[in-house]
């Protein structure tokens, strides 16, 4: 058999998910089941003078309503999982169902539950609720001015922490020969996976057990908090993530309208569904990114950075999402000096209520917000230099012997080779060759440019000292359960919880190379609290760097009893088997073999097993990683802007990732594209706009542009693969790295076809209208140039 | 997503169509293909008691081509818009508009009739009808009648359709011998509808302008007709320097809403000439 790890295994989950044959948590129909929706403020900001559902009471169908004040003496507010340390951190109350003010428009007011969907959608629509509307701040800058409107009363200045990481640079400010500064807006980007959210509730009254299906991408976190917020204990407690359709982060979140049905279902002891329409998916789930940032950057004339200072305004929105805190903070501020050898840097962060959609993790979450300044600033600083953006990445670059590189945070970088990648994309991109077309192009009012970004990113989440250090309220561990059968079939528990990732078909190879047994002989089983004891779930790029190492230990458990079970068969002692492809066999007489699968039969037979050996065959692990993982590499954007439209074409996207070792390179392939569409939207279509009175005006797909097949090339991909030294399989993790890569390349490059018009930088997305308008403004280009 | 009660009656005749719609015509609305309509009712941004499906009227029905003009039942879904060899033969503008309106699935339920009669002011439809002078043929209580596409569009979403009249079917001239037509659309980011759409059309003799229509949708409160550029162009050899010069004029007929800073009005010049350009090079 060859090696299965490395081969692109079409993915076994497909089978079913491409044939319409998944289950996800809307597919669930239980008997007697009822259907709530929610009632939402229209308002960003308002006072609740009355929410009267007497109305809604008596349409047809409709079982029950509540409002937060009946909910309010029974479930508690919902915490955020996150407290960055040394932050002085304020958690504003966050009830299910507002009580007495409503703080972002969306925030839920009341649930109504009928017999059918269509009878709680006019139930909704009959509660009356009468509101005292207030002035709103959805800008995390202006909330942090005097004179903002509160969101929460209690928390002045709207500030929910203040967070400083990294040493005194001003002394390197003040005597450095170039200082550049600018200001960056990461617009806030709507998630928008495939599937909206859905939940449903189940009470069973014999044994007080509630069950909820839920679109989560962590039940175990999921369950935890609930059990707080409920006040059901976690063993009576089971939450069920089946088939998920995609999150990006926006599932990770313990949200009300989960708690809202499962407090309901066990109150009405009926079972309960709610799922939300795709309106209420652009409202109330978590959003991504949205800060303000400040940054400086120091070096010297000849191309040397000396030190990075950065100041965010990070919004959060209204209320603190699960894992909000940690965004702009631990995954944001260590590691704004990116790829590069940067003695000094400080970061400073400002957690900013506002009266919008709670804002959450959203695929690279804090590192692409990291990214994109410290990729953008290199660019600046080369342009005040007047050196090529290439030469000053080559001098700063973290040099390949210098690792592990301890960056001035004090993150370990475990292994790389930056030069390697940036090789790598230079020998498919001929930048000289680049450069001279785009000189020539110029003189005939064409403007092409070429932006770079390499990168590098610290995923695999993550250590669980680490994360009890920096404030995550969990552990950061994984735990696999390697079960084989009696007929040497294999069922592989994990508490990560994939939902898109594929890791049904990545796992299953890992087991299948390391216990030589075919991958359609192993079934992946993930996302059910009653079926694995305790995991932490998918986020953070961690599934396969720390789900997967789990099962890596947990298979060397089973092969190390198995081989006892064979040598004992072969009358040998263990030390003379030597196991391979599924088969151990007598060093030096490889006719006397026993299959894994004769062993694991033996194992259950339990007729002859070695003295004092107990039955039965399976391993479980609980794999808590070292470090962080640092996947990298070279991104290269070609765009050409069309000055008559401010059209920006993306010509050439190359993506050279060094991601580790590669498990799938279909999936590694797959997760890469992803990310890259995610990412190039941010820089040229998505973004959130809220109107003055915090009305959300891109709530639907007829206004945010969501990137389409269409807008793109053919991209590009290579890697280089640098193992990480401290992961057992060698792997790095690959979710997030597209999305945090791209942005940057693709601006910095839009920012080289505009250099003619003196144009350095402008706030993302690069639509044409903003595009057009910075040429005009510089006095180019206001004539046609077609030919005829 | 789920929309306000109402009843749904399928109607075999105008004649049907015609009496229902007055029995309570505030709270009536025609289904035709229903890609506007059903979105707007789930999000109960339009509350609806009465539907009236049309879909099986056979007067609405069909494409017959003449020796002057072709006729499209009021129910010709887009798709057929796209197939029909008479429509490619005699108003190939109205298949070009037709294959750029939305996806797939939209085309293959949109109508003709639906899009007129929707008069969303960013449709692609429109363009194309107004420049080849399509005229509607519209039957109401009072009995026939029959309209010029260009004083049909009053604002977005208004017509000149009176309570209880239906749109039965679009009459349109056989486009010019030897004109050379284009729909050129700048589809928007998000939702694909044009930003603008221009549709024009042009027969040249001796590389002069014998006679031309240039009419454009989505950038203005409605689809309109650039008349005085296409006066402006008649006679005049079609060089590069008179399609600038009628691009200007069109842009600077118009005012464009929420337009400060000029990027409409940039929009309009630069589409109506890559449009001009285009029916230059053909040929």
């Amino acid at each position: 058999m060859a090696d299965v790890i490395g081969s692109a295994l079409k993915r076994h989950e497909d089978v079913r998910l491409i044939r319409g044959k998944g289950q996800y948590t809307d597919d669930i129909k239980l008997p007697g089941m009822l259907y709530a929706g929610i009632v939402r403020s229209p308002h960003a900001h308002a006072r609740l003078v009355k929410v009267d559902v007497s109305r809604a009471l008596k349409m047809p169908g409709v079982v029950a309503a509540f409002t937060g004040a009946d909910l309010k003496d029974e479930v508690g507010f919902i915490p955020t999982a996150w407290i960055p340390p040394d932050s002085d951190m304020k958690m504003p109350p966050h009830p299910a169902l507002a009580v007495d003010m409503v703080r972002y428009q969306g925030d839920g007011v009341a649930v109504v539950i009928a017999q059918t969907p269509a009878q709680a959608r006019d139930g909704v629509d009959a509660v009356e609720v009468e509101y005292e509307s207030l002035p709103a701040v959805t800008n995390p800058f202006a909330a942090a001015q005097e004179g903002a409107p509160l969101v929460h009363e209690d928390i002045a200045g709207n500030v929910a922490f203040h967070w400083k990481v990294g040493g005194d640079v001003e002394e390197i400010f003040n005597r450095a020969e170039v200082v550049v500064r600018q200001e960056f807006r990461q617009q806030r980007l709507v998630p928008n996976a495939m599937e909206p959210r859905s939940a449903v509730a189940q009470w069973n009254p014999a044994t007080e057990e509630l069950t909820l299906w839920a679109t989560t991408q962590n039940p175990h976190i999921h369950r935890l908090l609930m059990s707080g917020i409920l006040g059901i204990p976690e063993h009576k407690l089971r939450v069920v993530a089946i088939d998920v359709g995609g999150a990006f982060g926006s599932k990770i979140s313990c949200y009300p309208d989960e708690i809202i049905v499962s407090w309901a279902a066990r109150r009405l002891n009926r079972p309960v569904k709610w799922t939300e329409t795709r309106t209420e998916n652009f409202t109330v789930t978590s959003h991504g990114r949205d800060h303000v940032q400040e940054v400086a950057l120091a070096g010297t004339k000849d191309g040397h950075i000396e030190a990075i200072r950065v100041k965010t305004y990070a919004n959060l929105g209204a209320y603190l999402s699960t894992a909000a805190p940690g965004v702009p903070t631990i995954l944001f501020g260590l590691i704004v000096n990116g790829a590069y050898a940067i003695p000094e840097a400080s970061a400073e962060v400002y957690g900013m209520l506002t009266h919008t959609t709670p804002v959450d993790a959203y695929r690279g979450a804090g590192r692409p917000e990291a990214t994109f300044l410290v990729e953008r600033m290199v660019d600046l600083y080369a342009h005040a230099i007047n050196k090529d953006p290439l030469e000053v990445r080559n001098i700063n670059l973290i040099p390949a012997e210098a690792f592990p590189y301890t960056n001035p945070f004090g993150l370990q970088y475990d292994s790389g080779n930056y030069q390697g990648a940036l090789a790598k994309a230079l020998e498919i991109v001929d930048y000289a060759a680049f450069r001279r077309e785009q000189e020539n192009l110029r003189q005939q009012g064409k403007y092409i440019g070429i932006g770079f970004s390499t990168y590098v990113e610290m995923c695999g989440l993550g250590p669980s000292e680490v994360a009890g250090a920096v404030g995550f309220q969990g552990g950061l561990w994984e735990s696999a359960t390697v079960r084989v059968h009696p007929t040497g079939k294999v069922t592989v528990f994990t508490g990560a919880s994939p939902h898109g990732q594929g890791e049904e078909t990545t796992f299953a190879q890992i087991v299948a190379q390391e216990l030589g047994v075919p991958p359609e002989d192993i079934e992946v089983v993930h996302g059910d609290t009653s079926k694995i004891a305790m995991g932490w779930g998918t986020y953070g790029s961690r599934t396969t760097v720390v789900g997967g190492a789990a099962i890596h230990l947990a298979d060397q458990k089973v092969i190390a009893k198995a081989r006892k079970i064979a040598a004992h068969k072969l009358e040998v002692g263990e030390d003379d088997v030597e196991f391979e492809q599924g088969i151990f066999s007598v060093k030096g007489l490889p006719a006397r073999a026993v299959t894994f699968q004769e062993a694991a039969l033996d194992a259950y037979l339990a007729w002859s097993l070695p003295a004092g050996m107990e039955p039965a065959l399976e391993g479980t692990a609980f794999y808590n990683p070292e470090n962080f993982t640092y996947p990298f590499g070279t991104h290269i954007a070609i765009v050409s802007v069309d000055p008559d439209t401010g059209d920006v074409e993306l010509m050439r996207y190359v993506a050279v990732d060094d991601v580790g070792v590669v498990i799938n390179p279909m999936l590694v392939e797959g997760q890469i594209h992803g990310g890259l569409v995610q990412g190039i939207g941010q820089a040229l279509y998505e973004g959130v706009e809220y109107d003055t009175n915090g009305q959300l005006m891109t709530g639907s797909f007829l206004d945010y542009a969501m990137p389409k097949a269409r807008f793109f090339p053919k991209f590009e991909t290579a890697h280089t693969t640098t193992p990480s030294p401290h992961n057992p399989l060698g792997v790095k993790g690959v979710g997030e790295t597209g999305a945090i890569a791209s942005t940057p390349a693709v601006v910095n490059a839009v920012m080289d076809a505009l250099a003619p018009f003196g144009i350095q930088d402008l706030p993302m997305p690069l639509t044409p209208r903003k595009v057009w308008q910075a040429i005009a403004s510089k006095g180019g280009h206001m004539h046609v140039h077609d030919a005829i | 997503m789920f929309t306000t009660p109402f009843d749904y009656r399928n109607a075999h005749s105008v004649q049907d169509v015609i009496e229902w719609l007055q029995e309570d015509p505030d709270n009536t609305k025609i289904l035709a293909g229903g890609h506007s309509l059903l979105p707007l009712m789930k999000l109960r941004l339009s509350t609806v008691s009465h539907l009236i499906d049309i879909g099986q009227i056979p007067e609405l029905q069909g494409i017959v081509l003449s020796d002057n003009e072709l006729r499209i039942g009021a129910f010709t879904r887009y798709v057929q818009l796209v197939r029909d060899p008479s429509v490619a033969l005699a108003a190939p503008l109205v298949a070009e508009a037709a294959r750029v309106i939305g996806d797939l699935q939209v085309r293959n339920r949109g109508t003709i009739g639906g899009s007129l009669c929707h008069a969303d002011p960013a449709a692609d439809l429109p363009a194309a009808l107004l420049a080849l002078g399509a005229e509607l043929e519209i039957a109401g209580p009072a009995g026939k009648r029959r309209e010029d596409i260009d004083s049909f569009f009053l604002a977005p979403f208004i017509t000149t359709l009176a309570p209880g009249e239906v749109l039965t079917a679009i009459r349109i001239p056989r486009i010019a011998q030897g004109a050379r037509s284009i729909y050129l659309k700048r589809p928007h980011l998000a939702s694909g509808y044009p930003i603008i759409g221009v549709a024009a059309w042009v027969v040249l003799r001796d590389a002069q302008v014998d006679s031309c229509r240039i009419a454009i949708t989505g950038i203005g409160s409605v689809p309109f007709r650039a008349f005085s550029a296409e006066q402006m162009l008649v006679g005049q050899t079609f060089t590069r320097d008179v399609i600038l010069r009628a691009a200007e004029q069109v842009a600077s007929d118009q005012s464009f809403d929420d337009d400060d800073d000029g990027y409409k009005a940039n929009l309009c010049r630069v589409y109506v000439t890559r449009a001009l350009a285009a029916l230059g090079n053909q040929g």
